[in-house]
């Protein structure tokens, strides 16, 4: 992006909360919250070329160690932080024995997406109150209620609960410096020689690179920065439940990138702040209703715009804004 | 003694409502390579089949008889409306399947709600010694021995299953010989999704019927198909036992959730010493 537009993105973004309602600027806050998972959705699968259904599991699992962590020590910093670890570690797991056993795609995406089935469920069997870590009750289905608001805490000083406009601020700013860190290391050589590993697998490793590590080092990243989300959701509602671990949540994952258009970063952000504020105009109507929409859009998105909603858009606004100047478009 | 027998009979059991389950999906992706996510709806459309016919008077047995039909059905229009065009596409089908099951889920709880119907479970119990066994889990595994024997001879010993073979391997030389390999493929499909509708049938009595049915069994049998691999009955069958045997062995343990997050472990550590899934390494074959 040029530095004129990024100048103008930061603008806008420092401008909002002057204009919006408070509901709008907590509104916008998760939806920029969500925009992070679905960056780490596109990392993965844009760059790496690798879908991951998991991308809930490992923000549910952010968003519990975010109310783990901060329930029993108090500090939302530390809070997130182990958010992001504990989602991290997951990958690693998760991405050891799957890349290093040279499981084929299909079979990754397919264990991505049972491990976060069973986590949904693993995490709707603890009601009980014996299930608990420190002083944090994980509530079954009921979820993690009493999570800690972000803060900012300073040595020597007293915390600072962020009030909505501050955490919108704190928000944005983990969203482009995330998107920024992204931009940079696609652009790397390392992000080069990832590219490759998307275009031709076999061919990046017999020119010598070290394919399963590469993917392994991305997966984590790409782990950790939905954990982040996680966490940063978990406190901006003072709340987490298995629902996060859900079908319908995976898919919306997977639904921004493919409305945002893969491979791009600010693509994904663009489709999860589109198809966030669509539903939410549709307005909560029925979960049921909710469920089948996104189903058939999906569904449409891969048969009619494998490449991407907005980018189909994009591409026939161009074409139509070209034709007044035939002799520039119909020059071979 | 007779708690060995139970235990016996527990764990044989597992293993065949596993196998039952997962077979359709393995038919799918062992004979195409499409990984359908929605097979886990289509369970879900066998199980409603069975409570609409209990609920206008039909019996069950009515009811499971039919199942196999109505879901080949559905998987019929499936597959010419949606996965004819992405053959050759894997994640994308996985995509496309996986909006279908949000869809079905959806589309069926607005039909019929979100509530779960009880359906009562046919045939008596047996005793053996101070311990009973139903009838009907006999049942379910005779039911899982004959949807075995059905899709190996329908595999091995019938023109279809030939000209099915063949077109998976080289669907340009079928096309030449004159056959349609794309009425191949609808048909391989529908079999499969009749499967999964009959396996659905089957548990509907002893699970409740609810439009998440399929949610409770979607990890499981993604688990068995992938350790299972590319030999469909030889791979189902012997990842259904073992894994079944891990699964029934930690759940008498625990609970059946730590059941299936052992399975789920058991099942990835295996994937890193074998990729390819059980059957990865044998002969090609049905």
């Amino acid at each position: 992006m040029p530095y004129l537009s990024r100048a103008g993105v930061v603008l806008t973004l420092a401008a909002l909360p002057f204009v919006l309602s408070l509901f709008q600027v907590v509104q916008l806050t998760v939806f920029m919250i969500f925009s992070l998972l679905a960056l780490s959705l596109d990392l993965i699968w844009g760059f790496g070329g690798i879908l991951s259904f998991g991308q809930a599991a490992f923000f549910g699992v952010g968003g519990y160690a975010y109310g783990v962590v901060g329930i029993n020590t108090g500090l939302s910093m530390l809070a997130l932080a182990g958010a992001a670890i504990a989602a991290a570690v997951l990958a690693a797991l998760l991405g050891y024995f799957t890349f290093y056993g040279r499981v084929s795609d299909m079979y990754f995406a397919v264990i991505t997406l049972t491990v976060t089935l069973i986590l949904h469920q693993v995490m709707g069997t603890t009601a009980d109150p014996r299930y608990a870590i420190g002083a944090a009750r994980l509530g079954g289905y009921n979820g993690m209620t009493n999570v800690p608001s972000l803060a900012l805490e300073l040595p020597g000083r007293p915390a600072l609960v962020l009030e909505p406009v501050p955490l919108f601020y704190v928000v944005a700013a983990f969203l482009l410096c995330i998107l920024a860190l992204c931009h940079g290391l696609v652009r790397s050589p390392f992000g080069r020689v990832l590219a490759a590993i998307r275009e031709d697998e076999g061919r990046t490793e017999m020119l010598g690179y070290d394919v399963r590590w590469r993917k392994l080092v991305t997966f984590v990243l790409s782990g950790a920065i939905a954990g982040l989300a996680g966490g940063l959701f978990a406190g901006w509602g003072n709340f987490i439940n298995p629902q996060v671990f859900s079908l319908s949540q995976s898919a919306l994952v997977v639904i921004w990138v493919m409305v945002g258009g893969r491979g791009t970063l600010h693509g994904a952000i663009v489709g999860a702040l589109v198809v966030q504020h669509l539903t939410s105009y549709l307005g909560a109507a029925s979960v049921s209703y909710t469920s089948v929409a996104l189903g058939l859009i999906l569904v449409a998105i891969v048969l009619l715009f494998p490449r991407g909603l907005v980018p189909a858009v994009l591409g026939a606004l161009m074409r139509v804004l070209a034709r007044p100047r035939p002799a520039v478009s119909e020059s071979p | 003694m007779d708690l060995l027998a139970v235990t016996a009979f527990g764990i044989v059991y597992g293993v065949a409502t596993l196998v039952l389950l997962a077979l359709g999906l393995a038919v799918i992706f062992g004979m195409m390579g499409v990984i359908n996510l929605a097979q886990a709806e289509f369970l879900m459309l066998g199980a409603y089949t069975v409570l609409l016919a209990s609920s206008h008077g039909a019996s069950v047995w009515v009811g499971i008889a039919l199942a196999p039909i109505v879901v080949g059905l559905v998987g019929i229009v499936i597959e010419r409306t949606i996965i004819q065009f992405l053959y050759g596409r894997m994640l994308d089908t996985m995509l496309a399947t996986w909006g279908l099951s949000l869809a079905l889920v959806g589309i069926v709880t607005l039909l019929f709600g979100p509530t779960t119907e009880g359906i009562a479970t046919p045939l008596g119990y047996m005793a053996i010694g101070r311990y009973s066994i139903a009838h009907y889990q006999l049942f379910v595994v005779a039911v899982a021995l004959g949807s075995l024997a059905l899709t190996w001879g329908l595999f091995n010993r019938t023109r279809f299953g030939l000209v099915a073979r063949a077109t998976m391997q080289n669907a340009g030389m079928v096309a030449g010989l004159g056959v349609n390999p794309s009425r191949i493929y609808m048909g391989t499909f529908a079999f499969g999704s009749a499967l999964a509708g009959l396996g659905g049938a089957v548990m509907a009595p002893l699970t409740g019927v609810v439009p998440t049915f399929g949610l409770a069994f979607i990890a499981k049998i993604f688990i068995t198909v992938i350790v299972g691999g590319p030999v469909i009955l030889l791979g189902t069958t012997t990842a259904g036992g073992v894994l079944g045997l891990v699964e029934s062995a930690v759940s008498y343990a625990s609970t059946p959730i730590y059941g299936q997050v052992a399975m789920l472990v058991f099942a990835i550590v295996l994937l890193r010493l074998l990729p390819q899934g059980l059957s990865g390494f044998w002969r090609r074959g049905v």
